[in-house]
């Protein structure tokens, strides 16, 4: 049994706690050399194990395909490959650690060291010093006998800051007579007479092909017409609605008067949050839900925010049918759809 | 020695429980045939719609109504239609255990003979969707690249990208739609149950329907290539999983190396 307990020889004005508490207790692989044998043994067989698994997932990398797969119980369909690559390398990971922990805390050297901590405080010499040191400074720069130096420092430092400010605000210029951006964000491509059509299928749609209850993502038929940089993004994030039905005795409230057509009622698919499309519809409360922060919004009450972060009513876009019998825009929408601006106010 | 007890022989006991038990057992076989003979005998004698009526009457009508009229409890089935009976009462969704906010699947009560009666007879009530056909069903054709972008539109936002299911508001919640049938998913998109949107064939034509159809059959059949999926959720809910069990196992391992050895 060696006792490695070292009584502080640096500060021997502290009380000298360490003797009595601080015995070491012998562990069984001490006393019993054959416990000390059986934990040499297990060390030995983790290490071995670690070695058994790194083959193994090299041996998995090899034979088993990229595309097998492997039905869990639970989990289901699983590729095989990553499976046995995961659990074998990971194995073999785990191996090598439990082995050395279990080496350090049954065979290495078990005794408790004791080392002191001492007071972080400066000494009064040292700390009267820097007093003196930094009003010494103080004195020979003049920083409190010229005011006028002080005043410029200050002035020129709360200037700086402006060009960061500048440099944002012209991250996008507008080209000469294109409108500002508070401008775009505030109309879309949305006019009067243009076809609403069905997302992905592109049909135009009539009022019967939407059923009590129905739910329709669409687009302007002339989204396609826009040309921009990057295709229609900009023009697509703007314009994109939901088109939905109830009966007519179920609307509570509208934007406008007669901006619906036979209890179908149109309204931006574009979260007036942080704009998040959202299309999570209740046909039977009428309630779009955000599924980004839980905005909620009653499409049969002027699309009002019934829940959440949202501080906007979901703009609703005015339809009505054309004399092919097609549903199309009155206008394009009454106010910005979207999330807040800083012109909006 | 002559007091009554003893008169009994030991085995007289036993003898009354056999002969309960061979009378209960006897009456209980009676009901019991005469129960399946009513059902197995009812195609042959009776129209399906009328064995749908008797069913309907056993099971349904006490909420429904007698001729389905719909109650207080529960909505009319007059122009409810077969595809809409057969999805709920295939999914187990009716007959319903309480009325809930949200109506949840489970085993069907009623077997596929049973199911398509009850839903001849509601289709008898008025017209309303009739359930798909094998040859509407037949994926076999369709685009499945174009069934995801449609699944995407028109479905991820409740069922989450991978079909499975998500919370909708005041504890209701889309189901997942790895156990759905292509029938049963058809008849949902139609009829538009609970608080589901109706989608249409003007909307999501016949076409349509058979690409998402597929699709759907696709994420049902897809193998996890990335190992275990901890049910698709999204990287925020399967992120905070891990980092909790993580954490716990961390911790866990902190407290093993730090125990006193014996």
């Amino acid at each position: 049994m060696s006792e490695i307990v070292r009584s502080s020889q640096e500060a021997p004005e502290e009380p000298d706690f360490t003797a009595t508490e601080h015995v070491h207790h012998p562990r069984r692989t001490d006393v019993d050399p054959r416990a000390a044998r059986r934990a040499e043994r297990q060390v030995v067989i983790l290490f071995t194990l670690s070695a058994v698994f790194t083959i193994a997932a090299l041996a998995a990398y090899v034979l088993i395909p990229v595309d097998a797969g492997v039905a869990l119980p639970l989990a289901g369909g699983v590729g095989a490959l990553n499976l046995a690559l995961g659990l074998s390398f990971g194995l073999a990971i785990l191996c090598i650690g439990l082995g050395v922990i279990h080496w350090a805390r049954k065979l290495m050297p078990g005794g408790e060291v004791v080392a002191q901590r001492h007071e972080l405080r400066s000494s009064d010499e040292e700390r009267a010093e820097a007093v003196a040191a930094f009003e010494r400074g103080l004195a020979d720069s003049g920083f409190a006998q010229r005011p006028i130096i002080r005043r410029s420092l200050l002035g020129a430092l709360a200037l700086m800051p402006l060009p960061l400010v500048i440099i944002l605000r012209d991250l996008y210029t507008a080209p000469e007579g294109a409108p500002s951006p508070a401008e775009q964000l505030s109309v879309t491509i949305w006019g009067e007479g243009i076809r609403v059509v069905s997302d992905v299928a592109e049909r135009p749609i009539r009022p019967e092909d939407v059923p009590l209850g129905g739910l329709v993502s669409a687009n302007p038929a002339n989204l396609h017409d826009v040309e921009e940089e990057d295709g229609n993004l900009n023009a697509r994030a703007k314009a994109a609605i939901l088109l939905v039905r109830m009966r007519p005795d179920e609307i509570v409230s509208e934007q406008g008067e007669g901006w619906s057509y036979q209890g179908i009622l149109a309204f931006s698919k574009i979260c007036t949050h942080v704009g998040c499309p959202i299309a999570l519809y209740e046909q039977r409360t009428h309630h779009l839900l955000c599924p980004c922060h839980q905005s909620t919004f009653d499409l049969a009450d002027s699309g009002n925010v019934v829940f959440g972060p949202a501080a906007r009513r979901m703009p609703q876009l005015p339809i009505t049918v054309d004399e092919e019998g097609f549903i199309v825009a009155q206008s394009d929408f009454q106010e910005p759809v979207g999330p807040s601006f800083w012109e909006r106010g | 020695m002559n007091s009554p007890v003893a008169r009994r022989h030991p085995a007289a006991l036993l003898l009354l429980l056999l002969g309960a038990l061979a009378v209960v057992g006897t009456i209980y076989a009676l009901v019991q045939t005469s129960t399946e003979a009513r059902a197995a005998g009812a195609p042959s004698s009776q129209t399906q719609v009328e064995q749908g009526r008797t069913l309907y009457l056993e099971g349904c009508s006490s909420c429904h109504g007698l001729a389905g009229e719909g109650t207080s409890v529960a909505p009319s089935l007059i122009g409810a239609g077969a595809a809409s009976t057969h999805f709920q009462v295939s999914t187990g969704r009716m007959p319903m255990a309480q009325p809930s906010v949200q109506v949840e699947r489970k085993d069907p009560v009623y077997d596929a003979e049973q199911t398509a009666a009850l839903a001849a007879y509601v289709a008898s009530l008025g017209p309303g969707p009739a359930s798909p056909t094998a040859e509407q069903l037949d994926t076999t054709n369709a685009d499945l690249a174009r069934g995801g972008e449609l699944f995407r539109t028109n479905c991820a936002q409740c069922h989450n990208f991978a079909g499975r299911g998500a919370a909708l508001t005041e504890g209701k919640y889309a189901p997942t739609l790895m156990d759905s049938t292509p029938q049963q998913v058809w008849e949902a998109m139609l009829t538009g149950p609970q608080n589901m949107p109706v989608f249409g064939d003007g909307t999501l034509n016949e076409e349509d329907k058979q690409d998402i159809l597929k699709y759907v059959e696709h994420l049902q059949a897809q193998t996890q290539p990335g190992g275990l999926s901890l049910g698709s959720f999204g990287p925020v809910a399967e992120g905070a999983f891990l980092f909790t069990l993580g954490l716990g196992l961390m911790a866990a391992a902190a407290i093993w190396i730090g125990a006193k050895v014996r």
